[in-house]
């Protein structure tokens, strides 16, 4: 009994739970229709790749996973979140495109410049997208929300002009490698493995963990004791930024092309859905870097589940609204405080008894 | 082919008309404003160059264009501005088919005609033609190849899969309807039909969930886009279905821009049914009769061709309408968009 009290009060217990219970779902509807129970489950190596629905939520979630590791650090840090997340996906996959295929070109088979370059050259765009959001958030004290609307409508428009209004094809076979297979192993799902472990390590290993949580949790009296909050605050929206240039490369390499319309639409609210499903707060302050990353599943994991469960897509949005709103719903602290008040009567009552 | 050749005489025809007017009148150009809904395809960009390429000075135009971003608001503006200007004429490829009356009366008021391509309007009539693509006959045609196709081949039964557009856009409804109606009329089964939202990315991860839910079970793919059908192909081949004219499944896409010709000269895909960008020549022809004082139709539909990888089925008969399938040659994928 103390065992599994211990683990219900994990704090990654209820995201975890939930979103294990998304996937069972599909256990249920396979039983019913007949088909082998843990069809949903099973993961098998076809085709010299891996392959199945599991795969499949790792695979394309990891662009959404990617974007919540910076958007958590944003949340943490400034108590605001970054909407302009999804522009410069679109923005960093439109500025690798346009280099690597040269100005106006619709569809490059040849290189201009190496492939390596094109993609640093992405990232690093992203980087900027975050240095200027940071700036304004952290040195001018401009509301989050307000200082990221600007590149939330500009950075999608500044790709288009990069690709000159067009979709760009960028067709060597190369370009595919972070949207396509290393191994058997989708690339993807390398990718944001990676970048989970390196920020996991840079924030365990060293106190920059601690010094976000600080800032966020009161700035002034983080700054009283010797933190540079702007400095932090600044950091974390680069960071933000250096992620959705990541992921807008992976989008782009999965399509291998530059489709700026498209490119992380809507995106940085599922991003920020992530972070909240993950049990963090919308307020700053504490968080739990793992949280988000499951959050971030567990939205592809919905998606994927309405894909099998067959549900038609007018009335799939609606579905995907109903398990969201319980999903939080259960996380939320009043619902909580109102179990753990009524699991203390019950005990009392026992021990009255 | 001869439809073609047609078309382009016809268009020289105008063309020089057009010339000639230039010479007799070098200052007196017809001012045309253009609302178009933004860039987001392939599609829209030759729409728009399709305009750009008609309305010029050398043809006697002069075109004031208005890229609309996809924001409703900003196209309302741009007509109202189109107003003040005082242009000749204004074409409006509407971004929401309502809410239009209001500001299609103040064109009238003002005496400017309004020629709406592409998208409709649905709740005002104060237009002087729609010019634009019969979704339902492209998903009829589609429909009436496939039949065609399977007999030929010796197919008897098809079971489909289907990857819509956009929720709710004209040419989903009109695909969706067109495909549906043959469908039910020869008693095949459309196994599922879900929205790749018109893109890649969208096509390729509805194809992915599809590969794994009709393991085996479907021999006919639809994607109502070209974009949707690369995804599509990129779906199939990781999970080792063979596809196209020497594969297992029917691969039928809409909207026939140069890649996807590509892909159907390649024999990737079976059959591609265009969807016409180039409203401008038709949009010209219909400025050319208010200015000779005529009454152009209500509704003009544009020329549109079926493209194949073989002969397999020269031609189809769709609403009692002989149609020609086009087979693709290098000629065809350069003249595309």
């Amino acid at each position: 009994m103390s065992k599994w009290k211990k683990i219900v009060s994990m704090p990654l217990f209820l995201p975890i739970f939930c979103m294990l219970l998304v996937m069972a779902t599909n256990i249920v509807y396979d039983v019913a229709s007949g088909n082998f129970a843990l069809n949903f489950f099973t993961i098998e190596i076809r085709n010299g790749v891996l392959y199945g629905r599991l795969i499949d939520i790792l695979n394309q979630g990891s662009a959404i996973a990617i974007l919540a590791v910076g958007m958590t650090l944003v949340v943490s840090s400034s108590a605001g979140t970054d909407i302009s997340v999804g522009s410069v996906m679109s923005l960093s996959a439109s500025m690798c495109c346009m280099l690597l295929a040269g100005y106006g070109v619709a569809s490059a088979v040849e290189l201009q410049i190496p492939l390596i370059v094109g993609f640093l050259a992405g990232i690093l765009m992203g980087c900027l997208c975050g240095m200027f959001n940071g700036f304004l958030v952290a040195y001018l004290n401009i509301q989050p929300m307000v200082a990221t609307l600007i590149l939330y409508s500009a950075a999608r428009a500044i790709g288009l002009l990069l690709c000159n209004n067009l979709i760009v094809y960028i067709r060597d076979p190369a370009y595919k490698v972070l949207g396509g297979y290393v191994g058997f192993l989708p690339t993807p799902i390398l990718v944001a493995a990676i970048c989970v472990a390196v920020m996991m390590l840079l924030l365990k290993k060293t106190a920059l963990g601690l010094y976000i949580q600080s800032v966020g949790i009161n700035k002034k009296a983080s700054r009283i004791a010797g933190l540079n909050s702007r400095k932090i605050i600044f950091l974390c929206y680069v960071v933000c930024g250096l992620c959705a240039g990541l992921a807008g490369i992976v989008e782009s390499s999965r399509i291998y092309s530059a489709d700026s319309n498209n490119i992380g639409l809507n995106y940085e609210l599922d991003a920020i859905l992530a972070v909240a499903l993950g049990g963090n707060s919308l307020g700053g302050g504490k968080f739990n870097l793992a949280g988000s990353i499951i959050g971030a599943y567990t939205i592809q994991a919905i998606t994927t589940t309405l894909y099998a469960l067959r549900v038609s897509s007018n009335e799939a949005p609606v579905y995907k609204a109903i398990i969201v709103i319980i999903i939080v719903a259960v996380q939320a602290q009043p619902l909580k405080d109102f179990f753990n008040k009524k699991a203390a009567q019950r005990a009392l009552a026992k021990g009255r008894r | 082919m001869k439809k073609r050749v047609l078309l382009a005489g016809a268009a020289l025809a105008a063309m020089t008309v057009a010339g000639a007017m230039t010479v007799s009148a070098e200052e007196d150009l017809i001012t045309v404003g253009f609302a178009q809904v933004g860039h987001e395809s392939d599609w829209r960009t030759a729409s728009t160059q399709s305009c750009q390429d008609v309305f010029t000075a050398e043809n006697g135009y002069e075109l004031v264009f208005v890229d609309c971003d996809n924001d409703s608001a900003v196209q309302l503006e741009a007509v109202r501005n189109f107003i003040e200007q005082d242009v000749d004429y204004i074409i409006i490829d509407p971004i929401v088919s309502t809410g239009w009356d209001t500001v299609l009366t103040e064109c009238e008021d003002a005496g400017i005609p309004v020629i709406v391509i592409d998208r409709t309007i649905d709740d005002s009539d104060k237009y002087v033609s729609w010019v634009g693509s019969n979704f339902k006959t492209e998903g009829l045609a589609a429909g009436e190849w496939l039949k065609a196709y399977a007999d030929a081949k010796g197919i008897e039964e098809l079971n489909i899969l289907v990857i819509e557009g956009s929720t709710g856009a004209s040419a989903t409804i009109g695909r969706t309807e067109g495909f549906k109606e043959i469908a039910d009329k020869y008693g095949w089964t459309i196994l599922d039909s879900q929205t790749g939202d018109f893109t890649q990315d969208g096509g390729q991860e509805v194809m992915e969930s599809y590969c794994k839910s009709y393991e085996g079970q479907f021999n006919v793919v639809v994607c109502q886009n070209d974009n949707e059908a690369f995804g599509a192909m990129d779906a199939m081949t990781a999970a080792g279905v063979s596809y196209g004219v020497d594969g297992d499944v029917i691969l039928i896409s809409f909207d026939a821009c140069t890649a996807g010709l590509q892909y159907v000269q390649a024999g990737d895909i079976n059959a591609d049914f265009e969807c016409n960008p180039l409203a401008a020549p038709f949009v010209e022809e219909v400025i050319q009769q208010l200015e000779a004082g005529e009454e152009p139709e209500k509704e003009v539909y544009m020329e549109e061709h079926w493209f194949v990888y073989d002969d397999t089925v020269p031609s189809i008969t769709v609403d009692g309408t002989e149609m020609e399938m086009t087979v693709v040659t290098d000629e065809i994928v350069e003249a595309q968009y």
